[in-house]
């Protein structure tokens, strides 16, 4: 379950889900969400993503700038995402397809994830995770 | 956290006195609406630059101060590098020397008249714009440090302008010192195809018309005359740039513990100027600069040619171009004695007054033209960099609008065909691939950019010269 929320100059991405991998895989389709609705991106190909840090958060910000990253050197858009979070690694693979400014009329571009209201949070097996995103 | 107190210090200027770790006054400047628009998460973070080391003067907040990443938007703080003084990769952002271009078209209203939408339509075909867009240059790793190295000056070697425009930027078009090894690979992919595109959000193309002038006699320095057709153009430094804050933000951030420097918000990730990792920073974010010059520099040369097509007198010679996201190392006073000083302006302009050795000798006695970016709907306007400026905030002035309600509150608020179809009443041409997009910007998101401009000349920060309205605005 994702959601994004309010912030003055960018917009800010939540995500809620039983445990931190499918927590991190939501957030991905709320990065996406900001650019598109998810539902017209077809994923028919796959790029495959590893990147770790030295806690959850710094992970969680790594995780969605190598999305960005993938999203713009390969000029695509992704829906669907398996993530796998092992001793503070993502090991993830993500299926999308090409930009189609007509197909997918994409609003703006993810610049880069902040620090911004940045949390990982664990609370009875319910993982949240949240940041803004610069558009 | 409750706002902290300010005290009026004159009708345009408020200020926090220093408390807990602050080092020097946070000062902002506004009137007293615009005081009351910013929030408390705004002054938090003017007061935690205050408590960076280094820091000269004040911590400052332009008119158009909103919430930001570590600095607020409009953010504007002077570190001594002889004093500890710091490099903060949250005081640039994530893109870098993101700024404006400005030009005449030596056309009037009258004579675009009728070939309006046909413009409007050849600027949207020839200038990449919108998210995925490409450019038809391909840079491979090697031409990509040359231009990382001579910013408009490797352009206009290319063949993308001529050599009279590079007066008319900032650093004369090249950010000395850039360190193109200090880039990541991750950051060069990124921009191997975006070389000459707007990209998106708030980046747009303007076709604007002179509607006011304020002062005559630096308008005619200027060459601005009522009723004159002018162009602008806001983007920056593309993936190179968002990726350079991104690599950055996180080494710096996790250095500053190890220089003794508490970060009171990871986002002010900072280290000393003069360290390695400081250094290293400050190479790389001066390759983003001239990232952005090369890239207003290739779009210059496709605007012109769109113009050419169409109008066969154009003359599109540059008025300015200036940076809003940047860190530079400038001469200034303090206490009497000249002292070399990084300067960060995070959405915020730099305003240098009459006589400056960096201006253009053509504006040496107006001072520096100072581009205002407004929305698609409102005004846009040109100040000069006043004498006032140097004393008051480092010679800084603001960059635009500033928003005043979020994406999210935007698009539940409007719909895209409504803002076109309301601004073509207005006889403004509105060309997108993105109607959510549009929403997104709507002009009523953004705060009043005349109040803003009249803080700005009322504090004594810039003099107002013109003032122009959109004709045709390119959304990327």
């Amino acid at each position: 379950m994702w959601e994004h929320f309010s912030h003055q100059a960018d917009i800010g991405i939540k995500a809620t889900a039983e445990g931190i991998s499918k927590a991190f895989e939501d957030a991905a389709l709320a990065l996406t969400a900001i650019v598109t609705d998810p539902k017209k991106v077809d994923a028919t190909e796959c790029v495959e993503i590893e990147c770790s840090a030295e806690d959850d958060e710094l992970l969680f910000v790594n995780w969605l700038s190598s999305v960005i990253y993938e999203m713009d050197v390969r000029k695509m858009l992704f829906s669907r995402f398996e993530v796998e979070i092992e001793n503070l690694t993502v090991r993830a693979k993500i299926w999308g397809e090409k930009i189609n400014q007509i197909k997918h009329s994409p609003a703006v571009e993810p610049k880069a994830v902040t620090y911004n209201q940045l949390s990982v949070k664990e609370e009875n097996g319910k993982w949240t995770v949240q940041c803004v995103i610069d558009v | 956290m409750a706002k902290p107190a300010l005290k009026r210090i004159s009708e345009y200027c408020w200020q926090v006195e220093p408390f807990g770790k602050m080092t020097v006054p946070g000062i902002i400047f506004a009137d007293s609406n615009l005081i009351n628009d910013i929030d408390e998460k705004t002054i938090s973070q003017v007061c935690n630059v205050a408590a960076l080391p280094g820091i000269v003067k004040a911590s400052f907040a332009m008119p158009d101060a909103h919430m930001g990443y570590g600095f607020c938007i409009g953010g504007v703080a002077a570190f001594d590098p002889e004093a500890g003084g710091v490099i903060s990769g949250g005081g640039v952002g994530f893109d870098i020397a993101c700024g404006v271009r400005t030009f005449h078209t030596g056309l009037t209203v009258n004579e675009i008249e009728g070939l309006r939408e046909r413009l409007a339509e050849s600027l949207f075909r020839d200038i990449p714009a919108g998210v995925g867009s490409t450019g038809n240059i391909i840079l491979t790793s090697g031409k990509l440090d040359d231009m990382l190295a001579g910013g408009a000056v490797w352009a206009v070697e290319k063949g993308f302008g001529t050599k009279e425009d590079l007066d008319f930027i900032e650093e004369h078009g090249c950010m000395k010192g850039a360190m193109p090894e200090k880039v990541s690979p991750q950051a060069k992919k990124r921009q191997q195809e975006q070389m000459g595109t707007l990209g998106s959000g708030n980046h747009y193309l303007e076709v604007q018309k002179v509607v006011e002038i304020y002062d005559q006699q630096i308008a005619e320095g200027y060459g601005l005359k009522k009723g004159d057709v002018m162009v602008s153009v806001h983007c920056g430094s593309r993936g190179l740039g968002h990726q350079i804050g991104t690599d950055y933000l996180r080494e710096m951030a996790s250095q500053a513990g190890s220089f003794g420097i508490e970060l009171p918000d990871r986002e002010l990730a900072s280290v000393p100027v003069n360290s390695p990792p400081g250094q290293d920073y400050l190479g790389a974010m001066r390759a983003g600069v001239n990232c952005a010059l090369a890239n207003r520099q290739i779009l210059t040369a496709l605007i012109r040619r769109a113009f050419s097509e169409i109008f066969h007198k154009a003359q599109l010679n540059m008025l300015y171009d200036v940076s809003h996201n940047t860190a530079k190392m400038e001469e200034h006073e303090v206490n009497g004695k000249t002292k070399m000083l990084l300067v960060h302006r995070k959405g915020a302009t730099r305003s240098f007054g009459p006589g400056c050795a960096d201006l253009p000798p053509r504006y040496k006695s107006f001072g520096q033209p100072v581009l205002i970016g407004g929305t698609m709907g409102t005004s846009s306007y040109i100040l000069a960099g006043s004498a006032q400026s140097e004393s008051l905030a480092f010679s800084s002035a603001c960059h635009g609008a500033g928003r005043s309600m979020s994406r999210t509150a935007a698009t539940k608020k409007w719909q895209g065909s409504q803002i076109v179809k309301e601004l073509a009443g207005r006889r403004i041409i509105i060309k997108s691939r993105s109607m959510r997009g549009l929403a997104e910007e709507a002009p009523d998101a953004y705060k009043n950019v005349s109040a803003v401009v009249e803080a700005t000349a009322n504090a004594g920060l810039a003099k107002k010269v013109a003032k122009l309205v959109p004709l045709i605005c390119v959304k990327g």
